[in-house]
């Protein structure tokens, strides 16, 4: 409490500098450069940023980045929803080590991580053989960059579930099991609506780093065009064409993408905080302190 | 419970749709370096034309492009491209140790496997302020280069290889001589660009550097790109010859039942069509007839190869390329 006074004490000038300096900085490196992709890419007017975005070849990167999230996103909602409950519910050996790894794809740099899947899947890596053998692809097709991307985006699922369910404790959970509910019905009538704000919010960021993700999935592509080639790959390849209307076109979707995640973002944390806030206030006093 | 089956079976049916959009007719891919976009983005469809009207069956090429060294890795791997279009002998040799290409590669088509060559030459701003018209003028203090990374482009390394053997080749050259020049380069070399295409954007787009080193076919897509009125080219009065081999990958064609077609896709680029298309694209054809109804578009200048000024390209990625070679060793003196 201490510390929230002193800020407050500060007087008004200091507050405006820090103010004008923090919305200074936010938009000299954030807004500015957003605007720059829209005005670039209009550069020419809408005609050309229209035909630029309905390119086979864009249409077909759009596409397989759509795929991509919508395919990795469910595996890493159960796997999300799992490794949280395991952690934030159960005591259990290894607990940490878990919490750890789940971590690891922060740590790990995304280009490091594609080279990882190339040493296991790669005609000369550890499966190569077996898999060329049965004819089954995985580097350089979509299995390749479904793992790539869930690799990448695991931890933002679990790592927004773990401090709310361990916040919300098990009374509830087990309340509903004396009461005579069935592990599935405790599941979909306590758990779920409890966590749904912080799973969705977490669903969202997985969501955005999916469709953005370069590194991990620049390695383990191989750059086919309009068959392995994902939006943000696709954009390097048109600015590198000197294509800049079509590189900033396709850079304004994923814009546009950040926009609505943004926005999406911003809903799912009002409601979760209106619904804590009611929560609070239901609960008697000292349970609130921590 | 009936909400998850179905979410899963819509799942399933999008993969199915995505596999599905990719496996009908008989298809090509074609894995080259990253410079070779627009070449074959003209080149396939006269291709699959002429294909179509010769045997009348449909073929499609798809292009993969990125930097030369990643590329053939990505091959090695187990990318599966048909045919590799490549811009050094060294990286093919890559894939025939990989056991991918056989040995004989250079032998199975006309002119050691490379339907056109190029030549390294200076990109220069408009009048040429510093004055740059040969070589000697690099090393001159005050002159800022741009050229990408020699040990992992393939366009830097036609860069260093063209300034040591230009070196060597002056009377009285020696090894000794050619390493004081391209120690004094390298001086003039404050940054090196992360390949072909990002050298051109540093220089005409951020304007660094005095002269940029590239090939003579790029400096035709600068002008087309950024107009012709900022730069000129300066052709210096030696260089080396670029080559861009094609090959084959056989184990892949055995695969997949593709050997006719990819045979035929790399035999067109010696026809007439072929070789009209890499002059369009301002690359030296080798076929006499098309390069001399082309030649006021290519400059005479003296050209020497790889194999000529270093005993091959093996032996120069060795000496010059590889960790603790001339390169490294004149790049930490600096």
């Amino acid at each position: 409490m201490s510390a929230v006074r002193r800020v407050n004490s500060e007087s008004r000038p200091v507050r405006w500098a820090l103010l004008t300096l923090a919305f200074l900085f936010l938009f000299l490196f954030l807004g500015l450069p957003l605007l720059a992709v829209f005005a670039e890419a209009l550069r020419q007017g809408f005609g050309p940023y229209a035909a630029a975005l309905a390119e086979p070849d864009t249409l077909a990167a759009i596409r397989l980045t759509v795929v991509v999230a919508l395919l990795v996103l469910p595996l890493n909602l159960v796997f999300g929803v799992a490794a949280a409950w395991a952690i934030a519910k159960f005591d259990f050996r290894g607990k940490s080590l878990l919490t750890t790894l789940i971590d690891l794809p922060f740590a790990v740099s995304p280009v490091v991580a594609g080279l990882l899947f190339i040493l296991i899947f790669g005609r000369q890596g550890w499966f190569g053989p077996w898999l060329a053998e049965h004819d089954i692809k995985i580097i350089f097709a979509l299995p390749g960059m479904i793992i790539a991307t869930m690799f990448i985006t695991v931890p933002y699922i679990a790592r927004e579930l773990i401090p709310l369910m361990q916040a919300q404790g098990k009374d509830e959970e087990e309340a509903a099991v004396s009461l005579g509910a069935s592990g599935w019905q405790m599941f979909r009538r306590v758990s779920l609506p409890n966590i749904k704000w912080g799973l969705l919010y977490g669903v969202i960021l997985a969501n955005a780093r999916a469709m953005g993700e370069f590194g991990a999935v620049s390695v383990v592509s191989g750059h086919v065009r309009g068959e392995t080639n994902t939006l943000p790959l696709h954009v390097e390849i048109l600015y590198n064409e000197y294509n800049s209307v079509g590189a900033f076109a396709a850079a304004s979707v994923l814009g546009l993408l950040a926009l609505v995640t943004l926005l999406a973002k911003t809903v799912v944390e009002w409601r979760m905080a209106r619904e804590t806030a009611m929560l609070n206030a239901e609960l008697p006093p000292e349970k609130t302190d921590k | 419970m009936n909400k998850t089956l179905r979410t899963v079976a819509a799942a399933l049916a999008l993969l199915g749709f995505v596999a599905g959009a990719q496996a009908q007719q008989k298809e090509l891919l074609n894995v080259s370096y990253d410079v070779a976009r627009d070449v074959f983005r003209d080149y396939n469809p006269k291709f699959t034309a002429a294909y179509k009207a010769r045997t009348g069956e449909s073929v499609n090429v798809k292009q993969s492009h990125a930097g030369s060294t990643k590329q053939v890795r990505a091959v090695a791997d187990g990318l599966e491209a048909d045919v590799v279009t490549m811009n050094q002998v060294t990286d093919i040799t890559f894939l025939v140790e990989k056991g991918l290409v056989a040995a004989d590669w250079q032998k199975k088509l006309p002119n050691g496997a490379s339907p056109y060559t190029s030549t390294m030459v200076f990109i220069v701003r408009k009048g040429n302020p510093k004055n740059i018209k040969d070589w000697a003028d690099l090393v001159k203090p005050g002159i800022q280069i741009t050229i990408p990374h020699p040990k992992n482009t393939g366009n830097g390394r036609y860069t260093y290889l063209a300034a040591w053997g230009q070196a060597l080749r002056q009377p009285g050259g020696n090894e000794k001589t050619a390493a004081a020049y391209i120690a004094a380069f390298l001086k003039n070399t404050p940054l090196f660009a992360s390949g072909g295409r990002d050298a051109t954007t540093t220089f005409m787009q951020r304007g660094q550097g005095d002269v940029l080193i590239t090939f003579e076919s790029e400096a035709e897509l600068i002008a087309r790109e950024f107009g012709r009125g900022g730069f000129q080219v300066v052709y210096p009065s030696s260089s080396i010859r670029a080559e861009f081999p094609v090959a084959i990958v056989d184990k892949v064609v055995d695969k997949r039942g593709t050997r006719k077609e990819a045979q035929a896709y790399l035999e067109y680029l010696w026809s007439k069509e072929g070789q009209e298309n890499a002059a369009e694209n301002y690359l030296r054809p080798v076929d006499a007839d098309v390069f001399k109804k082309h030649a006021a578009q290519f400059p005479t200048l003296k050209t020497f190869t790889a194999e000529e000024v270093f005993g091959g390209w093996e032996k120069a990625f060795n000496t010059h390329f590889k960790d603790g070679g001339s390169f490294d060793q004149v790049y930490q003196a600096k």
